[in-house]
């Protein structure tokens, strides 16, 4: 199945990009995925802590990810 | 009657909106946080700020501040408005506006809603100095 990968903040200057597309095995969860970035994305592994949101939501490591979910990759974020 | 106002723009924001949402006349008080861009980072000077964010999460999450402070804190109205882009020193990335019937609630409410959003809310800064630029918070 196919997600899109939006990185945000220091991540997007890591990833050396904005956004990708990205291949999952069937069945994946938040902790495949991540597993899944660090290796088609190694400069993210520079990153120590960041949150995932799948479809503009905080994600827990274990919730599921479909086909044609947003994903996106948020480093500690500093607003306000 | 809609109790809460959310914005994120780029254009600059705007103080009197922000009361004039939240006025009332149930309300004894208004309490209003007001962000503004400071010169200096730890003994560096700042020249300007360049906040980012993911659009439509970062509004989801600030409706939801918005919506637990109306749960919360006895309070009549609440308005989070927050810029994107480019601001200079003294700009105002962030106004939290709060009115209610007495004044406790107004400042708890506000207070919970500014520091939850720097917690939550999907938004980075970069600070732009003289000799370089760095994402806050985000050092690898």
């Amino acid at each position: 199945m196919t997600v899109s990968v939006l990185f945000f903040g220091v991540s997007s200057d890591l990833a050396g990009r904005a956004s990708a597309e990205m291949e999952l095995k069937e069945q994946a969860d938040v902790t495949s995925f991540k597993s899944q970035l660090f290796s088609e994305f190694p400069g993210m592994k520079n990153l120590s802590d960041f949150a995932v949101a799948v479809n503009e939501a905080y994600s827990n490591d274990s919730d599921s990810i479909k086909d044609g979910d947003e994903i996106a990759i948020l480093p500690p974020v500093s607003g306000g | 009657m809609k109790n809460t106002c959310v914005l994120l723009t780029d254009k600059q924001l705007d103080l009197d909106v922000c009361n004039r949402f939240v006025e009332d006349p149930k309300c004894g008080g208004i309490s209003i946080f007001v962000g503004t861009v400071r010169n200096h980072t730890q003994g560096n000077a700042v020249l300007h700020l360049e906040f980012s964010a993911y659009n439509n999460m970062a509004i989801k999450e600030m409706q939801k501040i918005a919506d637990r402070a109306m749960t919360k804190f006895s309070i009549e109205k609440i308005a989070i408005h927050h810029a994107v882009g480019k601001l200079k020193i003294g700009d105002i990335p962030v106004i939290i506006a709060v009115s209610s019937a007495h004044r406790n609630a107004a400042f708890d409410a506000c207070q919970f809603a500014i520091d939850t959003l720097k917690e939550t809310v999907p938004i980075w800064k970069k600070e732009y100095f003289e000799d370089g630029e760095v994402w806050v918070n985000a050092h690898p």
